[in-house]
């Protein structure tokens, strides 16, 4: 079928603000589809509230909004744009949920505007529970037998029925507490009875329990005309009972036989097929060890996050060629992009092995628990691709950049055996450092995989990395030796720590016997036909693949590695951009990532793409095939800037600033010299390695101090200390990793938080723009509410901070990209921080300017000048709007982390609210970042002492809005004297009925709860904030986010928002 | 012990010797499968070539209960990396012992992607799998240019009639190398199955009143099988429906004045994409074959194609024209590979006379 012409103006609905669970493979996917669109003439209007995007820039898109995600606005931009299709299946669930809602209320059909890709019946048949089982049980699929019960004996029977053993799961408690499972009638009655009592409706959810049995994925397409295949399966190393998201992933599956991957796979193909599904979708599956019975889990009727991976591990470019379905061709019109020459109506055939590893915020949330269940945690993942198993695990785990590189990053050597296989039954993200630990005391297969259920295969292939780490230990080092070491991707430092010699030894002893990784083609097809895309990945022992290109100056670009708190998306976005700057200029582009979700890791980006670990043994082999020209850092974070080192000694030029001048940047003395130099003050400290030396420094600064490791990313371990106490715990936690670098400690100063993001030709600076944090400076910039242009600082303070950044930039021979931050008290201006790179802020201040920072920067790094790229140097005008970007949280998904805001980053995601107005502005970016008020117009206050006077004027505020106010005693007595109507409540640990009650009762909106600073009462509250985070009420934790919420919640008569095309911000 | 796969162009690949230690010469095919190793390992169509497995690890899930066949058939074994450690619920052994019983040479740790590229770019070549380091490549490469796959139909196919017990139609299975699931296939649809060793006379074939015939898989080049193309013709001549699958699609081809032709490298896999002309609808279908038809050879009043490779565009399918004869090129009895063209059993049925 060719594509159906009457489709010309598509409306896609991106997934909104990066959030667990929800996070870049959307924005992969949203892109490649736009772009697939935009090939083939038809006019693309974008919708999606993360600026971080690039799905949201003018290139990708014609018409591009940035807007919430609402029913509301979606509609207004209906009316105003008027599509004639709507592709919803390419946003994540936020995205099909929206479009649901307007297919639903008919408003889809009333402004003929049709949902194109799967339809609306389809989705409901798959999202919606009942008629998802009904559905399944037609064409004989089956699901997991469950059934709500409301006393014992239902459920009694209901277990007999489907048999032990049986998942209970009490609706409405918090955090699933009162479920469980049971093995026999005894312990089900027991479960039971305590669920119905706990549960706030007296139900309880028996469901027949498949926990341990492997989980198994299949990427499914289907066309028009009912063509189907599969595009690759993936078999969990983790079993069924850890979320697919947090599992260790393999594609394809090793452990099934053409038996049940065929029994699986064609029931996946009914699934589709009954389900009439066009384009891509996802089912889940849970399969039997010691049988071949399934279960369907689920199916996800649109790209996800599993379909991102299985693109990357097979090369199938899934939401391209969902776009192409959508239009109306078929599987075997649409040409597969890698060999050029076969047809998407193929399945991808793997000759490698890939792992995927999640990303987990352990090292942020110190406090929550690291068990892995069925709710999700990671915020990111690697992936990597080797032709063994061993291999691929060992390169993913490099990549993850948690200070891991082999099965002995974790000590757990101080644990007794029994511990040991104790601490494995709570399945967590060390797991698999556990099991090698077990495995070296000689802890059987059958034990292990009785405890874990990580079917023996993969306890085998860990067994096989225990045991060359014992060879390597034991010696002599043969070459035979080490090529098997090499050969099951042990790395250099690991190897040399192992036995006994440097790493430049064993690099040496490896040159010399020519151990040296070579790079095979990631071809969809298994080599059976020539592809012509240059997407690698390496192996030792094998024939090098790679085709020497020589005809153009080449570039290598780094990526940003895995999605983390504190290195986002943005990081993705500026790697791409820099990378078409460069492509545009003439060069050949080569990207190193590991990232499977991201855009910068498509295939068509660079004109090679390098699927590796971003270390420097892992870039040097790299280096040695390409000898690039030149390398870019800039622009992939924290993740590249660490490899300026390593690069320069590898004899790659840095591109743009050089790597003294990064240094110059994190080191502080150096940077000291540098400031005093330029007059430019910053706030009084000093350098330290242990808590005596930092309490010394504390005593000359005067309480409070900010106290955090030099580079690091997202103010990771930043802490505002209070007293001595405070610096001893502060400095043990940073001193947990052994720090290479000393610890900063600084005079805490209170001001106005300012930032800019400047690019730098050498003798020029252009500042697009000047922001202003809504947070008092001691929050971390990352979480901060941020206002473009800044409201409250003077045109002379402006120019100031134009002088300085000047002054810094040129310091600095900053050539590109630099990011600083100020602290600006009455006229003074200090600076607190400089990054001599691209910053989390760039996609958003490039955006809400219309200055394309990143490929200016580029231009700059290649040798053209500001002046000759048609800009006037120093800070540009400001726009016609206010912009603000709103931090969006992910703190109902880890459990135990404590949510208030301090100097260290804990947002995932952002939003952006835009408008001519900044009230209107701050309104949609509350409003995008999920917070919907009022509903029962019911708010509780406990803050600390020094915030009182503050809460008064905002509980004022909020009184007259019609809010009741609770507060606990102290507040509540701050609020009444100051004729606030207040009513107090006991705290948590009081008497019922207390705060806990109120927030239970689901009646409350809004939760202000600011902490005590210093160590010893920061955990004050803490249950309060998780409590009500997990029953989804909002929590502030800091008197200016409060007043911000207020303040737009005061304007809430704006009705008519107005919709901004950013695609014509100029 | 070291072992060397030594290819017709002199190319040497150093590995590990595998299964049986004896020197073999065979012809080197690839197959891109990633699961069902056991299921190639069995099928008769590979007797004649030694096969490289594409996907690099290899024996997962050890030596299950799905064998196509009484023993194992190719003439060797090529892979990159053999599971030292089995593990699924139906594993009965390893696959290192089960090479060893059957007799087969292997070669481990072969850069197994490189050799498929110069299978792929130079097309399907002779080899030898040896474990002698002392080789002598000049006094080698003349015999393995030398070497042919031959009759290998006579070799594979079963010395007596059997039969499949059934209450439905009464199907005639030629046995020029069947795969197991043919016969269950059709025994599985209620058909009483008998298989006939490929030499049967037509004649012997047509005095039993089968309701339906079944040609089946098999080895070799199809024109080296004369006297069964001779017998193929007859039956072709009787109105009795005919089902062909593989050599049995290229016998019924030549039969009728056909051409076939060797593929440079040949399809074998679980990935090709096959239209079914009918419907235009794509299924993916399991292939392991070396030969093709061509389908401008034979005449319309003849036959026409039914199905065509989406991939190169060569012949998939032939509907004969006129008879209640069907023959397609591909497996839609899988194993290994996906089952989605197993509704074609089900049209042989319907050719037959419907469910009965």
């Amino acid at each position: 079928m060719p594509r159906n012409q009457d489709i010309k103006k598509v409306l896609v609905i991106g997934s909104g603000p990066i959030i667990i669970g929800q996070a870049a493979e959307f924005d992969y996917a949203g892109t490649q589809a736009c772009r697939s669109l935009k090939e083939e003439g038809i006019e693309v209007v974008l919708l999606n509230s993360n600026p971080a995007t690039i799905m949201t820039d003018k290139d990708i898109a014609d018409r591009v909004y940035i807007e919430p995600l609402t029913v509301e606005v979606v509609e207004e931009l209906i009316k105003k744009e008027q599509p004639d299709s709507v592709l919803p299946t390419l946003g994540g669930q936020a995205g099909l949920n929206l479009a649901m809602e307007l297919e639903e209320a008919g408003f889809l059909k009333e402004h003929n505007v049709r949902l194109i890709g799967t339809t609306a019946e389809t989705i409901k048949k798959a999202e919606d529970r009942l008629e998802f089982k009904a559905t399944m049980e037609k064409i004989g699929e089956p699901v997991a037998a469950s059934l709500v019960v409301e006393n014992v004996p239902d459920g009694v029977a209901f277990a007999e029925k489907i048999g032990y053993p049986v998942v209970l799961r009490p609706a409405y408690t918090l955090g699933g507490s009162g479920g469980g499972i049971a093995d026999n009638r005894e312990e089900l009655v027991e479960i039971l009875e305590n669920g119905l009592r706990l549960s706030r409706v007296g139900q309880v959810l028996v469901e027949r329990c498949i926990s341990g049995w492997k989980e198994i994925e299949y990427e499914v397409m289907r066309d028009g005309n009912g063509n189907c295949i599969t595009v690759c399966n993936m078999e969990n190393i983790d079993p069924v009972g850890v979320h697919t998201g947090d599992s260790i992933v393999v594609a394809p599956s090793q452990t099934l036989g053409d038996k049940e991957y065929q029994m699986l796979r064609t029931s996946a193909l009914n699934i589709i097929s009954e389900l009439n599904i066009t384009g891509g979708c996802n089912v889940q599956y849970a399969l039997h060890p010691d049988t071949f019975e399934y279960c369907v889990i689920e199916v996800n009727p649109r790209v996800s996050r599993s379909s991102a991976l299985a693109s990357k591990a097979t090369g199938y470019p899934i939401a391209k060629v969902a776009a192409k379905i959508a239009l109306g061709y078929t599987l075997d019109e649409i040409k597969n992009a890698i060999t050029g020459k076969t047809y998407a109506s193929f399945e991808p055939m793997l000759d490698y092995c890939v792992v995927k590893i999640p990303r987990l915020p352990f090292d942020k949330f110190i406090s929550a628990k690291r068990t892995l269940t069925t709710q999700m945690k990671a915020t990111g993942e690697v992936m990597s691709i080797c032709n063994n198993f061993e291999g691929a695990l060992m390169k993913a785990i490099r990549s993850l950049e948690q200070h891991v590189d082999s099965l002995m990053s974790y000590d757990f050597s101080d644990l007794s055996d029994e511990e040991l296989l104790e601490r494995l039954h709570e399945m967590d993200d060390r797991r698999i450092w556990m099991i090698a630990e077990a495995l070296r005391r000689g802890v059987s297969y059958d034990v292990l995989y009785s405890i874990t259920k990580i079917d023996r295969w993969f306890i085998d292939k860990l067994a096989i990395l225990v045991e060359m780490e014992k060879a390597l230990k034991e010696g002599p080092l043969t070459t035979e030796l080490l090529k098997e070491a090499k050969r099951i991707e042990f790395p250099d430092n690991v190897i040399a720590a192992l036995t006994g010699k440097t790493e430049t030894e064993i690099h040496d002893m490896r040159k010399e016997n020519g151990i040296v990784a070579a790079y095979k083609m990631v071809d969809t097809c298994a080599a059976e036909f020539a592809a012509s895309t240059p997407y690698y990945y390496s192996v030792f022992g094998s024939e090098n693949e790679v085709e020497e290109t020589r005809d153009r100056k080449k570039v290598l670009v780094l990526g940003s590695g895995p999605i983390r708190i504190g290195q986002g998306i943005e990081f993705d976005f500026c790697s791409v951009h820099c990378t078409w700057a460069f492509e545009k200029e003439g060069y050949e582009t080569i990207i190193i990532n590991n990232n499977p979700e991201t855009v910068s890791t498509d295939f068509d980006i660079a004109d090679k793409l390098y699927f590796e670990p971003l270390t420097p043994e892992d870039v040097e082999s790299i280096v040695d095939i390409e000898k690039p020209d030149g390398a870019v850092v800039q622009f992939g974070g924290q993740t590249a800037i660490k490899l300026t080192e390593a690069l320069m000694k590898m004899g790659v030029p840095i591109l743009g600033t050089s790597a003294e001048n990064v240094d110059a940047a994190e080191d502080r003395e150096l940077f000291d010299e540098i400031l005093s130099k330029c007059r430019i003050p910053r706030p009084s400290g000093g350098t330290v390695f242990t808590a005596e030396e930092a309490k010394k420094v504390a005593a000359e600064l005067g309480y409070p101090v900010l106290v955090r490791p030099s580079y690091v990313l997202g103010g990771q371990g930043m802490q505002i200390a209070i007293n001595d106490h405070d610096i001893d715990e502060f400095i043990g936690i940073i001193n947990r990793i052994t720090q290479e670098h000393p610890i900063l400690v600084d005079k805490y100063l209170v001001g106005k938080e300012i930032e800019v993001d400047a690019v730098c030709d050498g003798e020029d600076i252009l500042i697009p723009g000047i922001m202003e944090h809504i947070e008092r400076a001691g929050i971390h910039s990352g979480d901060s509410i941020s206002v473009y242009p800044a409201q409250s600082i003077s045109a002379v303070t402006k120019r100031k901070i134009e002088e300085y950044t000047k002054r810094l930039a040129k310091a600095l021979h900053v050539i590109g990209m630099i990011n600083i931050q100020f602290i600006v008290c009455g006229e003074d201006v200090y600076v607190i921080e400089v990054n001599p790179r691209s910053s989390r802020t760039v996609p958003y201040i490039s955006k809400v300017t219309g200055i394309p920072i990143v490929p200016l920067a580029a231009k700059v790094i290649i040798g053209h000048k500001i002046r000759e790229l048609g800009y006037t140097p120093g800070l540009q005008k400001e726009a016609d709007y206010i912009a603000i970007k709103m931090p969006v949280f992910s703190f109902e998904k880890i459990r135990d982390a404590d949510i208030s805001l301090g100097p260290e980053m804990k947002s995932t995601g952002e939003c952006l609210g835009i408008a001519k107005t900044f009230n209107e502005a701050l309104y949609k970016a509350f409003l995008g970042a999920g917070i919907r008020l009022p509903k029962y117009k019911n708010m509780i206050m406990t803050v600390r002492d020094a915030d009182k006077e503050e809460a008064v004027e905002i509980g004022r505020r909020f009184e007259a809005l019609g809010y009741r106010i609770f507060a606990t005693e102290g507040t509540a007595a701050a609020l009444k004297e100051n004729g606030v109507k207040a009513i107090a409540v006991n705290k948590i640990e009081q008497e019922s009925p207390n705060l806990m009650d109120l927030i239970l009762g689901h009646e409350i909106d809004l939760v202000i709860d600011t902490p005590p600073q210093g160590a010893d009462h920061a955990k004050d509250g803490f249950l309060i904030r998780r409590s009500a985070i997990e029953t989804g009420v909002n929590v502030l934790t800091a008197m200016d986010t409060a007043r911000a919420l207020v303040t737009s919640l005061e304007n809430t008569d704006i009705k008519e928002l107005t919709l901004i095309d950013i695609a014509k911000v100029e | 012990m070291k072992a060397f796969l030594i290819l017709e162009d002199g190319t040497v690949f150093e590995g590990t010797s595998i299964g049986s230690k004896r020197e073999m010469i065979s012809e080197i095919v690839f197959n891109t499968s990633m699961t069902g190793y056991l299921e190639v390992l069995t099928d008769p169509s590979y007797a004649g070539q030694a096969v490289v497995m594409t996907y690099p690890l290899i024996g997962n899930y050890g030596i299950t209960p799905d064998m196509e066949s009484k023993k194992a058939w190719p003439d060797g074994y090529i892979v990159r990396e053999l599971s030292r450690m089995p593990s699924n619920f139906r594993c009965e052994g390893t696959i290192q012992d089960f090479l060893e019983k059957q007799d087969i040479p292997g070669i481990a740790g072969v850069d197994t992607r490189a050799l498929t590229k110069i299978l792929r770019e130079k097309g399907t070549m002779n080899g030898m799998i040896t474990t002698n380091e002392a080789f002598d490549l000049e006094e080698i490469l003349p015999k393995l240019k030398a070497y042919e796959v031959g009759d290998v139909v006579s070799k594979v196919t079963c010395s007596e009639k059997y039969v499949l017990p059934g209450k439905g139609y009464k199907v005639a299975l030629m046995d020029y190398g069947a795969k197991n699931n043919i016969a269950k296939s059709l025994n599985q649809r209620g058909c009483e199955v008998t298989v006939y060793p490929a030499h049967t006379k037509a004649s012997e074939i047509l005095a039993s009143n089968p309701d339906g015939i079944m040609l089946s898989n098999g080895p070799g080049d199809p024109k080296t099988c004369e006297d069964i193309i001779a017998e193929v013709k007859k039956l072709y001549e009787s109105d009795v429906p005919i089902f062909a699958i593989c050599l049995g699609h290229q016998l019924m081809a030549l039969a009728n004045g056909g051409e076939t032709h060797k593929l440079k490298y040949g399809h074998r896999g679980g990935n090709h994409p096959v239209k079914d002309l009918r419907t235009n609808r794509v299924y993916i279908s399991s292939q392991n074959h070396g030969y093709v038809v061509d389908d401008q050879t034979l005449d319309k009043s003849v036959a026409v194609p039914a199905f065509v490779n989406v991939n190169d565009g060569t012949n998939e399918g032939l509907q004969y024209t006129g008879k209640n004869i069907f023959t397609v090129q591909f497996h839609p009895e899988a194993c290994p590979g996906p089952q989605d063209s197993g509704y074609l059993f089900d049209r042989f049925i319907e050719m037959m006379g419907g469910a009965k």
